[in-house]
This record gives structure tokens, sequence and C-alpha cells, in this order.
């Protein structure tokens, strides 16, 4: 039922309705809104009930185990989310943080020197609001960069074919062309493909390590050299760095920009789907470049820098200072942590995600990478099955929700035929992974004896299998009453 | 370990399973000149610990009664928009992938699409942008790929939008080979005189972006300027602020044909000011130009039963599946901002909405007639405003900036940065949260700074 459904004319939650009484406004007759907005009209415990309610037809961390690969769906401290919701924080207008929110830009100065630490760069600024907008920032510092340099021939911007859809996207709305770059046998960038795409239009390129495959690439700093000696620039994509969080960094591998997903690696929550944030670190090369604003520190106070302080920034990317409620979020999650707990992170994702895979493997199921360690999340390929009982990863991913897990990711990277991205994560126990790969097999068997089950599923959900074909043909996008 | 749970046993045992003697032996494929040794980062602190440090940063925040916009907007908010907002079913799930697992949230988005298609009078609307300034840098993009009249690349773009969204504008499309072409206003009334787009009546432009409420917080005229749009082929980019549309017409009625496309902040709809995010941004547009609206669309379909269900659809439009030829790059949108908003938007209704909004304007009415009366100040523009308002002093804004403060109240946005021309201005607003009390208070503050 949609809230809509419930709506009664003349029902309200009158407690939040403010008196009548008073003047009329003082704006023309012609400019006021005659129709009413259709708003549904129901009364507060409708609300609730009704909201509650759909939130309990959610999968989520706090309820079920949420394997999906490259999305790090690890715990999220319910501290973090209290502290950073103190009124003091929550109340200051942001364009009062310089006179009135110190207690904030004291934390965010300080989460800013800890980024730059963890990954080794010279600057960092947590103005971008989410990845995709961290890889939109780094790739225009990299286009500015080459800009204030005269160098105007490089147009290209090299991307390997196992990248997240947002590089090539975030590269082309910088400007640039896309050039992809093969991904050899091992799952490590081809060489020889790279030596051959590089050149003197080449811009940069655009890279996550540990790849999307779930390997660490070793010959990392081979291409540094390959892509720095052709004169162009290393993107380091952070949506992986939980694999080695506070053991390995971005700045000691020669990549010159990177962003982080402080969403994943640092446990600010996903909430349906945002709000994320995208700081942006650089090394020396492009601190000049940097989004606005960075947070200073002169004396006792801190301030905000400006085009005054940093007359070559691309600029600004929002609206005002950035997702500051989930950078106060990542700030107490690093406290707690502290440097120990920091490299633990990728130590515990790392085993979780090694013992899961050879536990998949026990139970039958196909590595993409066999000869490869996995790094805090791997791929399995279920093209056999495909093959020879016509159950799909997805038909395979639906059932999985039939046993309370939520699926892994499906169906990326793209180069691996039906394929699972399994990210177990460093806080789930093994218990918890351990019933998983029952479950794994169990499903497994299912598809020999009853395919039909798995193609099917889900049952025992809210709903069956939708209709996305229909969805996609017949939009269907906001309530009209009848 | 926080938030590691693993016993010295489970460890034994993985290690053994996996064969390897040690936790460091799965890192083996990693050159070992790439280990970076201790970092130096400040040592681990306990729940208790990290709870004290916070509470007395909170302190070193200094609370202002706050009298200032400029986009951000101190709105009252129920007590069961975060208590519900705040569950861990909606905090703790990610993008609806898995649908069937998502219902939760889809429904959530799928009530907010057709909340603000209707505050909006749109058809249409996405599940979200980052904020008000991206929305407007993703709409100026969205007009130039909808526009099927004009080639052009040119934007006009009014002095009388924020000047904040203009400069993020700008970066965002710097490197499209956009132009955008300022549109000044006029000193007198502050707003966009739309005789003056005559002179851009001949040329070629792809859209004209519409500020209502303008930054000054001054109204529009929105039916001529749509018009001027729909009779020159450029797309007509509506730029509200959602809590004022509970009163004023919304863009789907401006002029005779309505605007092509509306965004703008949604922060006024249940999002805490929190120093500036995460907020949320907002588009809604023609049914015309629903394949080159950017972001998260959910749409209503069917399961295998014939049950209504929900489910992200139109994803072709999408970096996920176009990759570089994706419409825009954005991946997630503000979910958990939106699922507030949309409860904010549940609980208050179409009269309750309405009495905050004319409970904003009224506020903001009375502390300008208070200040009006005070030797020493006028009032900048003569227009009719919604909740913001331009007034001048003879002193310089920045003592009255400081000395207001010093007294514990934010006193506006200065202007003189933005917009020199207008002198010792001062942008000020009073939402429904001020009482009758502290709007007089801050007259009697601005009288006895001027009287020094």
């Amino acid at each position: 039922m949609l809230i809509f459904d419930r709506s009664r004319r003349g029902r309200a939650a009158r407690a939040q309705w403010l008196p009548e009484a008073g003047e009329s406004p003082v704006i023309p007759d012609h400019l006021l809104r005659k129709s009413r907005p259709s708003l549904p009209e129901v009364s507060e415990l409708d609300v609730v009930r009704h909201y509650t309610r759909l939130s309990q037809q959610n999968y989520s961390i706090d309820t079920q185990f949420y394997p999906l690969g490259s999305c790090t769906m690890k715990y999220n401290p319910k501290v973090c989310h209290d502290l950073a919701n103190l009124p003091e924080f929550l109340n200051t207008h942001p364009l009062a943080l310089e006179r009135a929110g110190q207690g904030t830009l004291a934390c965010l100065y300080e989460l800013q020197e800890m980024l730059r630490e963890i990954t080794g760069m010279a600057g960092v600024s947590l103005a971008c609001a989410a990845g995709a907008q961290g890889e939109f920032a780094g790739v225009l510092m990299i286009r500015a960069y080459h800009g204030l340099r005269g160098d105007s021939a490089r147009t290209e911007m090299l991307v390997p074919d196992a990248a997240h859809g947002t590089n090539p996207a975030s590269a082309s709305m910088g400007g640039f062309q896309v050039r992809e770059v093969a991904t050899g046998p091992d799952g490590n960038v081809d060489l020889a493909a790279l030596a051959q795409a590089v050149g003197p239009q080449t811009a940069g390129i655009m890279l996550t390590n540990p790849s999307t495959l779930g390997v660490f690439d070793q010959h990392v700093q081979a291409i540094a050299d390959v892509v720095h000696k052709a004169g162009g620039l290393l993107y380091y994509d952070g949506a992986n760095l939980n694999a080695i969080a506070g053991k390995v960094r971005p700045g000691d591998m020669g990549f010159d920009v990177i962003h982080l997903n402080l969403h994943k690696t640092f446990s600010t929550p996903h909430g349906g789907g945002g709000p994320g944030a995208g700081p942006v670190g650089v090394n020396d090369k492009l601190l000049p470049y940097l989004p606005l604003p960075v947070v200073a520190k002169d004396g006792p106070r801190y301030r905000m820098l400006t085009e005054a302080d940093r007359p070559h920034s691309i600029g600004h990317l929002v609206t005002f200072a950035g997702n500051v409620g989930v950078l106060l979020r990542a700030y107490v999650y690093i406290r707690m942590l502290g440097r120990e707990g920091l490299r633990r992170v990728a130590e515990f994702s790392t085993l979780n995600a090694n013992y899961l895979l050879k536990k998949l493997v026990e139970a039958g199921f196909e590595p993409a990478f066999p000869q490869r360690l996995a790094a805090h999340e791997f791929i399995i390929t279920l093209k056999r099955l495909a093959k020879e009982r016509h159950v799909t990863a997805l038909d395979f991913a639906k059932r999985l929700l039939d046993y309370g897990v939520h699926a892994p990711t499906v169906y990326f990277p793209l180069l691996i035929p039906e394929c699972f991205l399994i990210e177990p994560t460093e806080t789930e126990s093994k218990d918890t992974l351990d019933r998983f790969a029952e479950v794994m097999a169990a499903i497994l068997k299912e598809a020999e004896t009853d395919p039909d089950r798995l193609k099917s599923a889900p049952h025992s959900l809210s709903v069956r299998r939708l209709d996305e074909v229909r969805a996609a043909r017949h939009p269907d996008l906001a309530y009209k009453a009848e | 370990m926080p938030f590691i749970p693993h016993t010295e046993d489970d460890v034994r045992e993985m290690l053994a399973t996996l064969g390897v003697p040690s936790i460091e032996a799965l890192f083996g494929e990693i050159p070992a000149e790439l280990y970076c040794g201790e970092l130096e980062l400040p040592p681990a602190l306990k729940e208790m610990e990290i709870a004290r440090l916070m509470r007395a940063r909170a302190q070193q925040n200094r609370p202002l009664l706050c009298f200032a916009g400029a986009g951000a907007y101190e709105h009252y908010i129920p007590a069961a928009v975060w208590a519900v907002t705040g569950r861990g079913e909606f905090y703790s799930a990610y993008t609806p992938y898995q649908a069937e697992a998502s219902q939760g949230t889809l429904q959530v988005l799928y009530e907010y699409q057709s909340m603000m298609a209707g505050l909006t009078a749109m058809d249409v609307s996405n599940a979200s942008l980052y904020d008000g300034a991206t929305s407007l840098a993703e709409a100026v993009l969205m007009a130039v790929r909808t526009n099927r009249k004009s080639h052009s690349r040119r934007i006009l773009m009014p002095k009388t939008v924020h000047p904040f969204y203009r400069r993020v504008v700008e970066t965002i499309v710097s490197s499209q080979a956009l132009e955008l072409i300022e549109l000044p206003y006029d000193i007198e009334t502050g707003c966009i005189d739309p005789a003056s787009l005559e002179t851009h009546s001949d040329t070629d432009v792809a859209a004209l972006v519409i500020p209502q409420i303008n930054f000054f917080g001054l109204l529009e005229a929105v039916d001529e300027l749509t018009e001027w749009a729909a009779a020159n082929g450029a797309i007509a980019i509506a730029l509200v602020n959602p809590m004022a549309l509970a009163l004023l017409k919304p863009p789907g009625e401006w002029g005779k044909t309505g605007a092509n496309i509306a965004c703008g902040e949604g922060q006024p709809l249940g999002i805490p000011l929190s120093g500036g995010g995460p907020y949320f941004g907002f588009m809604c547009c023609r049914k015309a130009h629903l394949h080159q609206l950017p972001g998260r669309l959910v749409g209503r379909t069917v399961d295998a039963e014939g049950k209504r269900g929900f489910t992200l659809t139109l994803q072709a439009r999408e970096q996920h599946i176009r990759r570089g030829r994706a419409t825009s790059n954005i991946c997630t949108n503000q979910g958990l901002m939106v699922t507030a908003a949309t409860i904010y938007m549940a609980l208050l209704g179409p009269e309750g909405l309405r009495r905050v909004a004319l409970q904003c304007h009224r506020n903001t009415l009375s502390l300008m007639n208070g200040l009006a009366a005070v030797d020493g100040v006028e009032r900048v523009f003569s227009g009719p405003f919604f909740h913001e308002a331009v007034y001048r002093t003879r002193k310089p804004a920045r003592e009255i900036m400081d000395g207001l403060a010093e007294q514990g109240i934010l006193a506006g946005y200065e202007l003189a940065r933005d917009y020199p021309e207008l002198g010792e201005a001062i942008l000020v607003c009073a939402t429904e949260t001020r009482t009758e009390e502290e709007i007089e208070l801050y007259v009697r503050r601005v009288a006895s700074l001027l009287e020094l």
C-alpha cells in the first residue's frame, strides 16, 4: 500500500500544523499556488507505521549478511551516528562554520590530515559529495595540470576494461576520450596492451588496486613508470582501499591523485544509496588544483581556504563544504581504530575473503582466478551452471535472498561471465562465513535437483521476481490519483 | 579489536583451512617494497573516550540564533522524521540493486518521486542528486542534451542565481565547452528584467535558468521568463525552493506551457543544517525529456504473480550500463536524506507545509518591517519576497555581522563579495522557527549598533 492510498481528505498530523491566524501573504496573486500539491493527508501514526513497515521490507547490514562486492558493506558503528548528531554539529549553519563551527572544523582538519597520512599524499580536500564526484574532481585536476603546462594534446584517459562504470563516465564528463586497456588472463593490466595505448595523447590512467577483479596488480610500479614516462598521470580509485588500509599507500605505489569512498573503507552508512563522501588526495604536482574548500589551521583557529589562497584550484563542486555529517562519522571511526585498528581492517577483510573463497571452492564453486590470492573480495563464475542447467547468476542471487542473505554483486565486472563478486568484510564472523558457504552449497545442490526453484526465486520475500522489462517499457514513475 | 569479531580460535582454524602460517602470508602477492610501515595516526580510542572528545568538540561550536538562509534554512524537524529514517534497515542498506530485498527503500523513493512531481507540478522526478548546486549543473547539461530545437551550447545564467551555485555550475560544465552567459538584474527591483532578454532573442540559446525565489529572496516574473524561453526555443530550467512551492505557483504551471526542468536544494524538507551537508538535490522534468534525466529512477511494476512492486528502471541512461556515454557519472543518490524528506512531506501534508511556508513569509515580513523603522537601515529592493530579503545599513555590514555575533546572533549573509554594487548589504532570513521576541531582539540589536 502506498502512503497515498492511506490518505483521507481532512486527516492530518495536526501537531505539525502551525496556527493559521495572521496576515495574508504579501505576494501578487498571479504568483501564488492555486492547486493543492498532491501530498498525502495522513495522521502521524499512519506515517510512523507506514514507513516502519517499509523499512522492514529491506535487507540491510543491521539485519542480514550483505556480501555485496565492491561496496564494502561492513558494520556502521552506532556511535558514529550518535556523535555526528550532537545538536551543536547539526545546528551549525554552513555559512557560520568559521565563526561558530570551530569544533566541526577541528574534526575536519584532523580528518584531512589522517587521510593524507593513510594514503601517502601531500594534500586532501574533503569537499566531494561521493566517490563519482571525487573521480570527476581528479579528472579535472589532471586536465588543469596538463592545461597549465600548455600540454593540450593530452585528450585521452586510459581506463582498464575491468573498471567501475563511473571511471569512464567521469573521464568523459571531464572532457576526455576514454581508451580501454585490456586485462590479462591473470587479472592484471595487460602491460603489452598498455604500452601500445600510451603516447603523447595520454592524459592519465584511472586504476583501482586491488582491482575490481579482487586481485592486487603486482605490476603497479611498472604501470606507473610507463604512464609517467609518457607524460601521463595516475589516478587511484579508492573503492578497494579496505584491502590495503594501513599497510600499503596509493602515494607509495606512484599515484598522483586519488579519491576515497568514506562509505566503504571508513564505514559511514550507505543509507539506501547515499549520502556518501568522496575526499580526494593529491601529491605535490597537483596540490594547487585541489577542489575547495580545504580546511586550514591558522594558529589556534581553523578557516576554509578560498580562491584567494588557491588561485589554480579547479573550484567548487558542491554548494557548501561537502557532506560534513558523513565526514564526522568517518572521523569518529578512524579515531576509534587508530593505527593498529586500521591495519587490522585490511588483514581481517583479506583473511575473511580468502577463507570464504576456499570454503566455496571446496563446495564446488569455480573461482575466476584460481592461481591468485584474493584481496578483500573475490569472484566466482557460475558459467558452467548456466550452460548445463540454464540457471543464471541472477537466479542464484535471487535464491540467496530466500535464505536471508543479501546477494553478492552480480554481472560485474563485465569481463567475467555469470559472476558473483563477493566481499565479506572484516566485521563478519567465521560463523557467518561458514553459514554462507553452507547456503551456497545447498543452493548449488538445488540447482542440480530442482533448477526451477532457483529460476522462480525469490519465494519468501514481500514480492516475487519483479518484471524489470515492464518497468522500463511502460515507465510508471509517480503515483497519480485515480 | 574494534568491530572485528574473530576469536583466536577462529583465526587459527581459518589459517589452517587456508594452509598458511599467518595472515601476513595472504599479502604475499604485494611487492615487499610497497609496505609503508607504522603510520603516524593517533592511538585507538574506546567508545567512551571518543564520546568525550566529540562532546568537547561540539562545545567548541557556538550555536548562534540563526537569521541566515542563503541556500540552507533552519526549519523545525518533527521528531518522527529521523526516528524512522534512522532505523538500521534504511540507514545500513545500499542502493536497491536486488529489488526484491529492497522494497522498503524502493517504495520510499517512488513515493518521494511522486511527492516531488506533485509539489513542482512536473511529470517525473528522479530519485535525487547531491545538492542544489549540482542539481543545477546537471540540469544545464541535461538541457543541452535534450534541446532538439537548438544545437547551441549557450546558457543564460541570471546573476540572481545563488553565487555558490553559479561557481559549481562553472566547475562542472567547464570541460564540456558550454558557454554560461551572465544575465544582469535590475538594480531597483533585484530581479531579471524580462525586457533585458530581448538582446538574446535573435541569438541561439540552449536554456534559460529561472530562479524562484531568487538569491535575494525576491519573486521573479516567472510566467514572462518561461514564455520567453518557449518562444525562443530555449529549455526553461526552474531553480526552486521546495518549501516555497507550498505557497508559490509551481514550475509546471509557469507561463502557458510550464518549465521544462525543475531542480533545486531539498534541504528545507526535514534535513538539518549540519554545517552544509549532507543535503540532497532534486530534479523533475516533463515526460518528453525523461530519457535525458540523470540519476536513479524507481518505477512501479509487477512481480511474477501480478503483485505490485518497485524496481530501479531506465538504467540504460546510467554509468554502470553505458559507462563513458552515460547521461552523468552519478552513481548514488542521497537515499537517506530523501527518506527523511519523504517522511517530512507525508507528516506535514499539503496544509501543514503551506502553513510552514506562510509562517516563514510572515516572520521575514515582520523582521523587514521592524528593520525599516530603524534609523540608518533601508530595504534594498522594493518587490515582493518570500522568506529572505536584503537590507543595507549606514555602517559596514561586517560590523553588523560581528556585533550581532557577539550577542549570539547570526545576522545573515554579507553580499559585498558577490554583489559589491549593493553596498553594505545583508541577506537575512526568518523562518518559522524564529519567535516574535527573537525578531524584535534582532531589530533592537541592529538599532543599538547603529546608534553607537
